[in-house]
């Protein structure tokens, strides 16, 4: 039974950091938090959910959620964001706007009923392993959730845009100062934490489904996740997404009614010691 | 604005606010009233936003909270309605501490982002803890005193209040200790520099803004006798951002104005189209984009010119 929790709460965290990690890095490296995350999320899954439904083709799906929130980032960025240059917080502010609506035309799209975006023949149903019946879809997004993790290092660590991402989250003025496009940088950056949470989207709502709240539900798991992990770390968004995947599953089991209260305790004794995360640092 | 025709024209709102059951009687009034609620809700965020320069998200929950706690004393717990009241008042006021708490060490884009957890954490516990809360049907019964059921009398009683809370947080605002927040929100290094306990400061500022909008939200059970995880959401939180924006942070009274437009286009539109979020969205962008200094802001701009303005709560140095 618990090995089974453990297991539900490794892909519950593997889905949070594909939502998360996208979202620290933004953070991280623009200094903004973008509100409309959680309804990037939301509208990659029934982008993703019409897709397969018309398709039949789980990969098609992905692909296109993937897609087509990159293009929304990519205007979300350019159309909206441009208009808040000049402070942190308009840009922030901008983004819960722009949230606020997306949610409301999802709404207008899709309804209010809840969908479950179908999953390929080959990972339904479980799978045996050593005295264990497990959902092989789940397990799928683990997968995905650590493929991910090793792309993004490999990302950050070997190419020119990972390198300037992690230069820029220190200090975006030197990158500046030596002649890097920092905009491109971060369109860039911002176009891959959307894909990244249209993907998620899929993938969650395959096995969380996808109602109209879901969009602010998982934005305040990536929220949770940034606090705990600090801003535009990849290791602290896996650390941070293990903690409260596994804190939120563990506590939806020991106390069903307070399962939100749950991530928070720990978070607030996080934040008396550590008020920038795990491995958020200060800036200059 | 000199100080004679800020007189008047606060002569002139408290005339018209005095006579509202005469002029816009029935469900008017009980708009107005709404506004009035809302209203201080406004300005407690405003304390925040306007003089701190500190934008929160979480003051819907604490809004809400007040309203939670008096509706499940006097209904689930057959408690006494002021009981019922201070409680409510009481919890939201250690609910902002807390929050402060946490809250006061981060500056700027964290704050707002440590607030919005923070919020939506008392709204998901709200959504689920149902063997409380009454989960997403929320808690329904007549909380409001007998002596307050038709609407006039019930906004003579929110006027009282209104104008009685406005006072003091006019006075809070422009105390000395006021001005330490102002000074705050201009340069924290600087005033930490001149020797004052900028944590502390900003800690009371939170609790003392959360204390206001927790009897808004008491106001706002009475109002609606009734509470639900909407209540306390996000929504809420951003809709009393709005209004504060709309009336100019950092005029205090602004969050009147903010509070008069906003419900006037929340009824307005309704009457067209059941988008209400889309067009808060919508407006939200407007209002960031065009007229970050509101509409009191605005119009200063535009009619004083030559009058200084107070500085902009965007204007911040590191």
């Amino acid at each position: 039974m618990t090995v089974y929790q453990v297991l539900n709460g490794a892909t519950f965290a593997a889905l949070l950091f594909v939502v998360a990690s996208g979202f620290t890095l933004i953070f991280g490296l623009m200094r903004i938090i973008n509100l409309a995350h959680g309804s990037i999320y939301l509208f990659g899954g029934y982008i993703g959910l019409t897709v397969a439904l018309w398709t039949g083709s789980f990969t098609v799906a992905a692909l296109a959620a993937v897609i087509s929130m990159a293009v929304a980032g990519f205007a979300l960025d350019q159309g909206l964001l441009r208009f808040g240059r000049s402070s942190e917080r308009q840009q922030v502010l901008l983004t819960l706007g722009a949230g606020l609506m997306a949610n409301d035309l999802a709404l207008v799209i899709w309804g209010g009923d809840v969908f479950t975006v179908p999953v390929p023949a080959f990972l339904q149903g479980p799978l045996f392993f050593g005295g264990i019946v497990y959902p092989k879809y789940r397990l799928f997004v683990l997968l995905v959730g650590i493929l991910i993790l090793i792309g993004l290092w490999l990302l950050l660590q070997r190419t020119r845009l990972g390198i300037l991402i992690r230069a820029g989250v220190d200090d975006v003025e030197m990158v500046e100062a030596m002649g890097i496009d920092i905009r491109r940088v971060f369109i860039q950056t911002f176009m891959l934490g959307c894909a990244l949470a249209g993907l998620a989207g899929v993938l969650g709502g395959a096995f969380l489904t996808l109602y109209p709240t879901a969009d602010v539900e998982i934005l305040v798991y990536s929220l949770a996740v940034v606090i705990i992990g600090g801003q535009g770390s990849l290791i602290g968004a896996a650390l941070g997404s293990l903690f409260v995947g596994m804190l939120a599953t563990f506590g939806q089991v020991w106390f069903p009614e307070l399962a939100y209260f749950v991530i928070f305790g720990p978070m607030a004794v996080l934040l008396a010691f550590r008020p920038l995360g795990l491995f958020g640092r200060a800036r200059a | 604005m000199s100080k004679t025709a800020t007189g008047a024209v606060l002569v002139a709102t408290a005339v018209v606010l005095a006579f509202v059951p005469w002029w816009a009687p029935g469900y008017r009034t009980t708009l107005a009233t709404e506004m009035l609620i809302f209203a201080l809700l406004a300005m407690s965020i405003d304390i925040l936003e306007g003089y701190a320069g500190r934008t929160t998200l979480c003051h819907g929950a604490l809004f809400g909270v007040s309203a939670y706690v008096l509706l499940y004393h006097v209904v689930e717990l057959s408690g006494s309605l002021w009981g019922g009241v201070v409680l409510g008042v009481i919890v939201s006021t250690v609910l902002a501490a807390i929050f402060a708490m946490l809250a006061v060490r981060t500056t700027g884009v964290y704050f707002l982002l440590l607030t919005l957890a923070l919020g939506m954490i008392v709204w998901g516990v709200c959504l689920r803890w149902s063997t409380v809360t009454g989960g997403e049907n929320g808690i329904r019964g007549r909380v409001r005193p007998e002596m307050l059921s038709d609407p006039s009398s019930f906004y003579y009683f929110v006027l009282i209040i209104f104008v009685v809370l406005a006072a003091l947080m006019w006075r809070f605002v422009n105390s000395p200790f006021g001005r330490t927040l102002q000074g705050i929100r201009e340069s924290e290094s600087r005033m930490r520099t001149l020797g004052y306990n900028v944590h502390l400061h900003l800690f009371i500022g939170f609790v003392v803004s959360g204390f206001f909008a927790g009897v808004a939200g008491v106001l706002y059970g009475f109002f609606n006798n009734f509470v639900s995880p909407a209540s306390v959401g996000l929504n809420q939180s951003v809709t009393g951002l709005l209004m504060t924006l709309v009336g100019g942070a950092g005029t205090l009274l602004g969050g009147l104005i903010g509070a008069i437009v906003i419900i006037s286009l929340q009824v307005f539109v309704s009457e067209y189209t059941e988008r209400w979020s889309m067009v808060l969205g919508l407006m939200f962008i407007v209002i960031i984009i065009f007229a970050p200094e509101g509409a009191i802001g605005k119009l200063r701009q535009l009619f004083a010119a030559r009058v200084p303005r107070p500085a902009s709560p965007s204007i911040r140095t590191k």
